[in-house]
């Protein structure tokens, strides 16, 4: 699916200093009974967001308007369990084009990648860094740069760089998918298709 | 470089249909199981660019998620959930996909039909768009879980573009204690690694344990693999894998199973082969485990205290956090916590040997009348064993009773959803907060911890209920 293109980015960023954010959080299975993609980011964290009734609860930063912008910055292991798609769909479909942590899991962290959201591995203390930002002035700006693949602290000047693999690098820059490059090599995958023990 | 390999790049390696520098591989699939969350999406992307499924003949879709555990014969009550299976149903058949949908005789949890029916075979490369796919490494095969995207992908390509993870080998020496089973293993070893010490790596588990372990033992600890992280994890496949493939639905035969046989024979680690990680432990060291917190790496041996926020690794705030949600303090015992729910199921353990372990510490006994227990088999096959063994009469006898196969209260989707407040003993995977329904408390655990709960009303060290029987 086609999903927008990522070079620059430079917004504000909501603080989830949490550890191991799990999938079940970001978005609970109960909402994942939709057979297209739409609205999931009405129920983005639906159970830290809303209280039983529906109201939102105050406490959680997504209610909290002094915070927003497209970067969500979580606390290490963030996307462990399921690899439910709808999770990255959720971060999406909210607003978000970019979740910075510490640590990612693996499926999420791909998952993102396959739909445009840029998963930025920090370091701990560049991650600390971050949360202090915020904490200091909500309004802090960061500047997500893909082609040269760094964060910064705008109001600090501090930077950091990231690794991201060539070949994903070049499809989010241009928001080209992955079945684009492989229905690209049917030949050669039915060839090898003819060869398989199995 | 050295020509020793590993099991999983034995596998891996003869999969690459190429390589792309600086990136993923592109990976072969043999074995495409699907099921109906997170396959609308993936059959929409298909029709929006006009193409068909590549392989429907390596592709297999059962329903599972969603489906109710009772009534199975009645329309399904919830229009969402009637939807997500109706268009799996019209997938399936648009593309000339098997679909073994509610009713079928071959139906139940994607990872517990799929080596029922042979189809779970040593050597494949099998993806399913659910994380707990690792459960198939038990044939040792290279099995994973992938996003919606990806399922499109291998619908349309049977291809997956994957970056081959680091390995890490896992040693567990002795032997096991009595009470000790695979599931205690897994959450042993989970609880060591913490839920992301193996991100990033493929686990090959070996040793003594593994090797004297039955097939359903292994899945168990396969599908637990995620839990630490792990892409997946795996077992080389020896007698007692071959014994369990054979003779089944889709297995080779005849003169495949002699070619098959070639190659399955090829598939473990070479002596002096090296991985990136290696770590072993000791059976003895091993308890029937119980889960605290609401991540599957909080969890202890059943006779042992929940660990001070000092003595844990990472953030005390987040562990904090966790016990609140538990209703639960440092220090305390596990044992004698009142529980209100029994979960025996999931794909985790919702197999015959589960359900012959839970009888055995039932039997002659009666449910606790504070316990609602949910006990629903992985499959139609496993449902009927629990039938011909007599162990049906077993749970009726103790005031049991038995579901019809699906997930069940592992992920709630459908209506056995664990009450806000409420604990469950769960033989399923993940413990996260609301994961068994909105508000529900789950402690992980092994079928006989669950059976030792589920007669008490309470968490009791299963050893004690065996002990008497010994008596
Ligand atoms: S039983 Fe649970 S973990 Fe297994 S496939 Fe079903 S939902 Fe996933």
């Amino acid at each position: 699916m086609a999903y927008d293109k990522f070079n620059i980015l430079t917004t504000t960023g909501v603080p989830l200093p949490i550890e191991n954010v799990d999938t079940d959080q970001i978005i609970p299975a109960r909402f994942l009974k939709a057979t297209e993609r739409k609205g999931f980011g009405d129920n983005l964290f639906r159970d830290w967001r809303y209280n039983s009734d529906g109201t939102p609860k105050q406490s959680f930063v997504l209610n909290n308007s002094i915070y927003g912008g497209k970067i969500l910055v979580g606390g290490k292991n963030f996307g462990s369990g399921s690899s439910r798609e709808h999770a990255a769909w959720a971060v999406y479909d909210y607003g978000f084009r970019c979740v910075v942590s510490s640590f990612f899991a693996d499926i999420f962290r791909n998952n993102c990648l396959n739909i445009g959201v840029l998963p930025v591995q920090v370091s701990p203390e560049f991650l600390h860094k971050i949360f202090s930002a915020i904490e200091a002035d909500p309004k802090a700006q960061m500047e997500v740069n893909l082609p040269e693949q760094s964060i910064k602290i705008l109001a600090t000047d501090e930077k950091e760089s990231f690794d991201i693999n060539d070949y994903k690098k070049v499809n989010i820059l241009n928001g080209f998918d992955d079945i684009d490059y492989l229905l690209n090599l049917k030949d050669q995958i039915s060839e090898f298709a003819q060869n398989t023990p199995l | 470089m050295s020509s020793k390999k590993t099991l999983f790049d034995k596998v891996w390696d003869s999969h690459v249909v190429r390589s792309i520098e600086n990136g993923p591989d592109v990976l072969f699939i043999d074995r495409h199981l699907v099921h109906e969350v997170t396959s609308p999406v993936a059959f929409l992307g298909l029709k929006n660019r006009g193409i068909d499924v590549l392989h429907p003949e390596k592709t297999f879709a059962t329903a599972d998620h969603n489906t109710p555990t009772i009534n199975q014969h009645l329309p399904v009550q919830d229009p969402l959930s009637a939807n997500q299976l109706k268009a799996l149903e019209e997938n399936s058949k648009e593309h000339g996909i098997s679909y073994w949908g509610l009713g079928h005789e071959k139906n139940g949890i994607v990872h517990v039909v799929g080596p029922e029916y042979g189809i779970t075979q040593p050597g494949a490369t099998i993806v399913c768009g659910d994380s707990h796919t690792s459960t198939h490494g038990a044939f040792g095969a290279i099995a994973f879980g992938i996003g919606t995207s990806e399922v499109e992908m291998v619908l349309a390509t049977q291809c997956i573009m994957q970056a081959k993870p680091k390995s890490m080998r896992i040693n567990v020496e002795g032997a096991l204690s009595r009470g000790v089973t695979p599931k205690d293993v897994a959450l042993y070893i989970i609880s060591q690694l913490t839920t992301s010490g193996a991100t990033g790596y493929f686990v090959e588990y070996a040793g003594e344990v593994f090797r004297d372990m039955t097939m359903e033992g292994r899945m168990t600890v396969c599908n637990l693999s995620i839990e630490m992280g792990a892409r997946g994890g795996m077992i080389a496949p020896d007698a007692t894998t071959f014994e369990f493939v054979k003779n089944r639905e889709f297995s080779p035969k005849d003169e495949a199973l002699d070619k098959a046989m070639t190659y399955w024979e090829t598939l473990y680690t070479d002596e002096g082969a090296s991985f990136d990680k290696e770590i072993t432990f000791e059976a003895a060291h091993i308890e029937p485990m119980i889960t605290y917190g609401t991540n599957p790496g909080m969890g202890i041996g059943i006779s042992n205290d929940i660990p001070m926020a000092e003595a844990v690794e990472g953030g005390a705030a987040t562990y904090r956090k966790s016990l609140q949600y538990m209703n639960f303090n440092e220090g305390d015992s596990m044992i004698g916590k009142d529980i209100d729910f029994v979960f025996l199921g999931s794909c985790t353990n919702g197999r015959i040997e589960d359900f012959r372990a839970f009888a055995s510490i039932v039997k002659g006994r009666k449910k606790a009348s504070n316990v609602t227990a949910w006990l629903v088999p992985g499959s139609h096959q496993v449902e009927a064993a629990i039938k011909d063994e007599g162990i049906l009469n077993i749970l009726h006898e103790s005031g049991f009773e038995l579901r019809e196969p699906g997930c069940s209260a592992c992920l709630a989707m459908n209506d056995d959803k664990v009450p806000a407040g409420k604990y469950a003993v769960s033989t399923s995977n993940r413990n996260f907060e609301g994961r068994q329904g909105p508000g529900s408390r789950t402690l992980l655990a092994s079928p006989l911890v669950a059976a030792a709960a589920a007669v008490t009303g309470k968490v009791t060290d299963p050893r004690e209920l065996m002990e008497k029987e010994l008596a």
